[in-house]
């Protein structure tokens, strides 16, 4: 990885460019402006340095075209970088239909990622080239910041919620991967790799795995041994809700309100059942708060979203 | 406002004072502007330390320190050769427990990665809230404003007194959190919780409740300050000093005291729910008891915007006053100034969210704050603009406070407009949290209010101390910290964009962060430099302050009210409550044959003026 002094880190990733463009852009418009002002500063210290106590200064009388002319220009340049930035910005948040879905979870001081295909890693993540990857990520205790520095990418993972990201990697290599925001006395140990392969190699790596249960076939291992399946079944009187082909389908409450069923409805949904209960049903399910960590709840998540009706 | 009147009506003269009235429990501005300006240097001192340890570790991670650390002798063949290697062995001969305060934090003279925690939280906190605004706002807030408006006090002098004794408790309890077990807090001055919430996570227990306890101290205090300040603005200006006539110095002061009374109490909730969670049990921050860490983000930035501007405002204020002095030219766009000062101080409230771009919020609330933060652009390209505009055809005098307003403006302009690549979102993502953040900022705090700090220190310091601050000296300082200051702070941009995070106790161990070992190494020659020209800051400071040319009233010929004091004023200030007829920076104004027209002289000027009357 070691190839001399570099300003930057590699561009790995779709969304690197696209950054680099911008900054480049920004880098423009200030070097511009630093320039353009530290050379007026000089040149009125030289040209306006005290010659004699008598010497009367210009008397400049207010210019009002001046000063619209310095409030406009750099009004409409924010505007240009704004719009540039903003649709960038949105896309970064946009994944892809097609993304294949990985779970990262965060503890002092280690990432834990788990493949769509079971495959788990501790600060280490394979992907594929040329192939959107979503990130969901959870944490277990304290606010970490999964970082990429060559994918130009970086997400807090924050307690009690999922956060998301996703990039398209497009160039085969070993990249540094980073927590980002401080996190305590082993913050700066907390690091591991991205290794990036063609599609083929990741297949072959993929087969060279331990474990080879699918995401979801743990996932449902777990939903029987925490007896899950004997109220969430697709039966008229069932105590829960059965849950084939909820995933991100509305769901009306009790209270009457509707929510679309996603991650986070789910995580909340163990650990604290009652707070949004489907309609129909009524608040027995007890919590599994302390039964169960953020990779056991993701791997339910994983399970439930591979419910679909026939 | 019967208090407010009876100081108007003060006697000048009065019973002599014994010393603990006059020196310690003050009730007189200019005793407690001194007292804060004290309290300011003290801690600058400390706060430097602590940074010279800091970027030590960061250039030669995990060696030992010079002078205090274990030689290479004994590292390699364990033969005592120093006298601190005979100390590092009696140390580590006994149990931990008993250890020195320094074997706990240096073992051998090496920063431990907790020390260097606490080092770098220490540093912020104590810059920010003990260094910057205690000087620039406790003590020229204190100084200047009752001068410059033309009254003989604050509105409320006891109030005032007040304020600073509870800052020094403040200071205090910050102080002892150094020596508690468990050591100091640790967490960033940002205090993001679960880390800052539960000791567990840190190892962190009485060291972080202290930090808290002294900053809701602190808080108190500055809003004790600020109301001070806003009531003896608005009700105690000389006759003739309306709000058009105010120097923008204390535009930028009254400005500031709102943003710290609206402010600061935000903090100070933020800070007792944490200290709730960390001591009563509460979930405020904690996910798992129904709580949200964010909503601390959400304040704690809600307080932190509006912060960075009071660290700012004033040194914009005293920026525009001294160029104006000594380009010997009234201030470009007088209007414009106040107007780019308040827009500012309205904008910084509404985009705190730039800070959390990286926290998942939604794109659709990001992008609001983005395009709130970028508009702030334009009250700042105004203000720039308007300084060059003052010393546009100015018949410039470069003496020591000129040279600190005119780096004021330079490294003003460098952590402005880096602060846009903060606030186009997809470039923010990418460098928060690394090192361009932490240039940004001190092109903002130190390349900003600290220059501003110098500016004001050696501008004032005649009519402060009646003598005058060594010029000589103030040149080699100012030329010395000017060039240090960015040698150590623009290649942290570079590492920034090469990916190099903050708060990080050992970049070598990151393979692609290697290649910047000598550009660290290069930072932490500079900082040092750094830091030790500070000395001779200090030193003149103190030397001129006893041993100083005495000063006329008036060194400057500068216009404003405190220069027709006398020097120093005595308690009550002016003989007479001056009548006010001009604006603040009639220099060279037509029909006059002065090159400056004090606010209080009669004379009258040319109508074909420049109408800034």
């Amino acid at each position: 990885m070691n190839k001399g002094f570099q300003l930057f880190p590699e561009q790995a990733s779709t969304l690197a460019a696209q950054v680099d463009y911008l900054y480049f852009f920004l880098i423009a418009v200030s070097l511009f402006f630093s320039v353009l002002i530290f050379f007026l500063i000089y040149v009125f210290a030289v040209r306006y340095r005290r010659k004699s106590e008598q010497e009367v200064p210009e008397q400049i009388p207010g210019l009002l075209k001046l000063e619209i002319l310095w409030s406009v220009i750099p009004f409409l340049l924010c505007m240009v970088v704004f719009v540039w930035g903003a649709t960038l910005y949105f896309d970064t948040y946009s994944p892809p239909k097609d993304a294949l879905e990985y779970y990262v979870v965060g503890k002092q001081w280690m990432w834990h990622i788990q493949h769509p295909t079971g495959q788990r890693e501790i600060n280490e993540l394979h992907v594929p080239t040329g192939q959107p990857i979503k990130l969901t990520m959870a944490t277990e205790d304290v606010i970490h910041s999964f970082y990429i520095p060559a994918f130009r990418v970086k997400r807090d993972v924050v307690p009690g919620r999922y956060t998301s990201m996703w990039f398209e990697a497009t160039k085969p290599g070993e990249y540094h991967l980073f927590c980002a925001e401080y996190c305590g006395t082993k913050h700066s140990q907390m690091r591991g790799r991205v290794v990036v392969m063609e599609p083929a190699d990741y297949q072959n790596w993929l087969s060279g795995g331990v474990a080879n249960e699918p995401l979801e076939v743990i996932g449902e291992k777990k939903f029987r041994q925490l007896a899950c399946h004997t109220c969430h079944v697709d039966k008229p009187d069932a105590r829960g809700p059965s849950l084939v082909g909820v995933f991100g389908e509305p769901v009306r409450l009790q209270n009457g309100q509707t929510v679309t069923v996603d991650e986070t409805y789910i995580r909340e949904s163990i650990l604290n059942p009652n707070a949004k209960i489907a309609a129909g049903y009524r608040p027995v399910m007890p919590t599994f708060k302390g039964q169960i960590d953020e990779v056991g709840l993701l791997q339910i998540t994983a399970y439930i979203k591979s419910l679909t009706k026939e | 406002m019967s208090e407010a009147a009876a100081v108007k009506d003060t006697p000048i003269e009065h019973a002599h004072q014994g010393f603990l009235k006059t020196y310690i429990f003050s009730t007189d501005h200019k005793m407690i502007a001194k007292q804060f300006l004290l309290l300011g240097l003290v801690m600058l001192m400390l706060g430097g330390g602590l940074v010279m340890l800091l970027r030590w570790q960061l250039a030669y991670p995990d060696k030992p320190l010079p002078l205090i650390g274990i030689s290479e002798t004994y590292m390699e063949t364990g033969e005592t050769e120093t006298a601190m290697d005979r100390y590092w062995d009696e140390q580590f001969s006994k149990p931990e427990k008993e250890q020195s305060w320094i074997a706990t934090r240096m073992p051998a003279g090496v920063i431990s990665p907790n020390f260097y925690n606490t080092l770098f939280t220490m540093h912020a906190t104590i810059m920010i809230f003990f260094v910057v605004m205690p000087i620039l706002v406790g003590c020229f807030g204190n100084f200047l404003i009752p001068l410059m408006i033309g009254t003989r006090d604050m509105a409320f002098p006891v109030l005032n007194m007040l304020s600073f004794w509870v800052a020094v408790v403040s200071g205090v309890i910050i102080l002892i959190g150094f020596f508690v077990p468990g050591g100091h807090a640790a967490t960033g001055w940002t205090a993001y919780p679960p880390l800052s919430a539960d000791p567990t996570w840190t190892g962190v227990d009485w060291g972080q409740n202290l930090w808290c306890f002294s900053l809701i101290f602190l808080g108190i205090s500055s809003m004790m300050g600020s109301i001070n300040y806003i009531t003896t603005i608005i009700n105690m200006r000389a006759p003739g000093m309306t709000f058009m006539r105010l120097p923008l110095t204390i535009w930028s002061l009254f400005i500031v005291a709102i943003l710290l009374l609206l402010a600061l109490p935000v903090l100070t909730s933020a800070l007792a729910m944490l200290l709730f969670d960390r001591m009563a049990g509460t979930s405020f921050f904690n996910a798992s008891g129904g709580g949200d860490p964010l909503l601390w983000q959400h304040l704690f930035w809600f307080f932190g915007h509006p912060e960075v501007y009071v660290l700012i405002l004033p040194a914009m204020g005293i920026g525009s006053e001294i160029l104006s002095v000594f380009s010997r030219k009234p201030i470009f766009g007088y209007h414009a100034m106040v107007y780019a000062m308040v827009s500012i101080a309205g904008l910084g409230w509404i985009v705190w969210g730039h800070h959390m771009f990286q926290s998942g919020m939604n794109p659709a609330l990001g992008t609001t704050f983005m395009i709130s933060t970028m508009v702030i652009a334009v009250p700042s390209a105004i203000k720039t603009f308007n300084w060059l505009g003052t010393l546009w055809g100015g018949n410039i005098q470069f003496t020591v406070p000129m040279l600190n307003a005119l780096a004021f403006v330079s490294m003003f302009v460098i952590g402005g407009l880096s602060g846009i690549y903060m606030a186009s979102t997809p470039v923010d993502i990418f460098i928060h949290d690394t090192y361009y953040i932490v240039a940004h900022i001190h092109y903002v705090v130190f390349g900003g209010s600290l220059f501003g700090i110098f500016a004001a220190i050696t501008f004032w310091f005649p009519k402060m101390f009646g003598r005058m601050l060594g010029s000589k000296l103030g040149k080699i300082h100012f030329w010395i910290t000017f060039a240090a200051f960015n040698c150590t702070f623009f290649p942290m941009h570079i590492l920034g964009v090469g990916g190099h995070m903050r708060r990080i106790a050992n970049p070598l161990q990151y393979e692609f962060l290697q290649q910047f070992e000598g550009l660290n190494i290069f930072i932490t020659m500079s900082a040092f430099t750094l830091g030790m020209a500070q000395l001779i800051f200090i030193f003149n400071v103190f030397y001129s302050m006893f041993k100083g040319k005495k000063a006329e009233d008036n060194p400057w010929k500068a216009n404003t009210v405190e220069w027709t004091a006398a020097t120093p004023p005595p308690h009550g200030n002016f003989a007479e409550i001056p009548t006010i007829y001009h604006g603040p920076y009639e220099y060279n104004a037509p029909g006059i044959d002065e090159d400056y027209l004090p606010q209080t002289s009669q004379a009258t000027i040319a109508t074909d003026g420049n109408g800034k009357q």
